[in-house]
């Protein structure tokens, strides 16, 4: 087991995740799961977007005003 | 499909038997009715009662009930201290309006509030001028909490046109609207609010106009006269199946971007999925920054209803109609806003207001009264 | 502040990807950021209650509806 970072929320938001859980039907185990299971989801997604490099990125701006789109 | 209560629930607590034991009474004002009314049949759920310190104290901090669910603006009984002689935590009491036995509420808790603090967090300034702030400051230093239970309705002028969420959600049902677009007012409608309607309905199955009626400044329209006004517009304007033409009574608080998040929990109740936000919605003065009431949704990813934001409108010259910033690319000397002050001078003086502000129609119904304003 | 508090643990590189993608977002921290996301999963699940209207009563209102000319 990797290091933990402790993060406060509402105790009702809490109690309100767990229920979320429960009804589910048994895909997370625990509050810290669904957590971490929707963080991580959120970042692919995020990652999906960025599928170009830096360097492609600052190239096809260039190109984007040398043809007055930006 | 019609959006759901606020917080899962339609609360309904209403009760027809009441037998006159000896209990004590309480006297309400028309507003604390009215209130007390809202809360029982469900246009503030999920309330069942006036706050506790917890819920209050919640409210003001968090934007939030305790339990998590959205709600800014505090729905709280004052009671003078000659009122709470005698009252103690467990009794019942009976409110009354006039003769009128409003309601029975279990009182769960008496606190004393801090006025002050109250003004900080629902109006963002101490400042006695601006007009909830002096209202707050005037109420009574007790706060009365407790669950409600509705004996009767407070009476109204507006029978024809009173609606309650249980009845808009079977009406908008009965229709076959899944999406359905709330819009607040306290106006006779000119072509910007005509525009900012329509705009939205283009892509909900219908409209719920909801004017506010009851509180009213020297100089705003009476309500008799937006109602007509309203209808007329609907007759001549509208496609007659996607218009709901129903009052709200509740005070207006003045408290901006809060007040505009509480205005869309209310039309939830009514079944409402999207809620039209003014630039300076319940704005008043200078109190609030130009687009406080659209940034304060971000708060919310769980409130339920969809926020539209939808640009003033204005007539444009050069596009020859009605526009907004968004979609008209000409320039001020192009434009000509509709300004509701100048409206109502122009009515005020039996003048009918020009075409591209005002509908001849709807004009001539507001000329049509004696004295359209208060 | 009001209202109790919990705490909830992610492994510390995941926390630290959210901290670097929530800059300048407008999230003042990761935990504001957590109960953002958490508040709208739970909210698109909650269930509807069952709505607690009869038959009779739906009928009654339907009537009163119709009276009005709203339907
Ligand atoms: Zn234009």
């Amino acid at each position: 087991m990797g290091e933990k970072v402790t993060i406060e929320i509402p105790k009702e938001l809490y109690e309100k995740a767990q229920k979320y859980i429960q009804e589910s039907g048994g895909e997370f185990k625990s509050v810290n799961e669904l957590v971490e299971f929707v963080l991580n989801e959120l970042l692919s997604e995020e990652e999906e977007e960025t599928v170009f490099t830096p360097e492609e990125e600052e190239k096809i701006k260039q190109r984007l005003k040398s043809l007055g789109y930006i | 499909m019609v959006s759901k209560p606020h917080g899962g629930k339609l609360i309904r607590r209403i009760k027809r038997d009441f037998e006159k034991e000896d209990i004590q009474t309480l006297e309400v004002s028309l507003e604390q009715a009215l209130d007390i009314e809202n809360i029982c049949r469900g246009v503030f759920s999920p309330l069942e009662g006036f706050l506790d310190r917890n819920n209050y104290l919640s409210v003001l901090e968090n934007k939030r009930l305790s339990n998590d669910i959205p709600w800014t603006i505090p729905i709280i009984l004052d009671v003078s201290n000659q009122s709470i002689d005698g009252l103690k935590e467990g009794d019942d009491v009976l409110l009354k309006y006039y003769d009128r036995n409003i309601a029975l509420m279990n009182i769960e808790e008496i606190y004393q509030w801090d006025k002050k603090q109250y003004a900080r967090y629902i109006y963002g300034t101490t400042d006695p001028e601006h007009p909830g702030v002096s209202k707050i400051y005037k109420m009574n230093d007790y706060l009365v909490a407790g669950k409600l239970e509705l004996l009767n309705s407070v009476p109204t002028r507006f029978e024809r046109y009173t609606l309650w969420p249980i009845e808009t959600r079977i009406l908008f049902r009965e229709r076959g609207w899944r999406t359905i677009v709330g819009f607040q007012t306290r106006n006779a409608p000119h072509r910007g609010h005509e525009y900012v309607q329509k705009a939205a309905l283009t892509f909900v199955d219908g409209l719920f106009v909801n004017p506010l009626v009851g509180w009213k400044k020297k100089g705003d329209y009476k309500d008799d006269v937006i109602l007509a006004a309203y209808e007329t517009l609907i007759k001549h304007y509208y496609p007659r199946d996607v218009v709901v033409l129903a009052v709200l009574r509740t005070s207006m608080r003045y408290a901006g971007p809060r007040e505009a998040v509480h205005h869309a929990i209310m039309r939830k109740n009514f079944g409402c999925t999207h809620f039209i936000i003014g630039r300076d919605h319940a704005g008043v003065g200078n109190y609030y920054g130009p687009y406080d009431a659209w940034k304060i949704f971000q708060e919310f990813p769980d409130l339920g209803i969809t926020p539209l934001f939808i640009r003033e409108a204005f007539y444009c010259k050069k596009c020859d109609g009605m526009v907004n910033e968004k979609i008209c690319p000409h320039n001020e000397e192009y434009r000509i806003h509709i300004s509701g002050t100048n409206i109502r001078r122009m009515l005020l003086n039996g003048e009918r207001p020009p075409e591209y502000m005002m509908r001849r129609e709807v004009a001539e119904t507001i000329l049509s009264f004696e004295n359209p304003f208060m | 502040m009001n209202g109790e508090y919990t705490t909830v643990s992610i492994p510390k590189p995941l926390y630290e990807r959210i901290k670097n993608i929530i800059k300048d977002t407008g999230f003042t921290s990761v935990s504001s950021f957590v109960i953002y996301v958490l508040r709208e999963v739970v909210a698109s699940y909650e269930q509807e209650k069952i709505e607690v209207f009869s038959e009779e009563e739906k009928k009654a209102i339907i009537e009163k509806l119709r009276k009005l000319g709203y339907i």
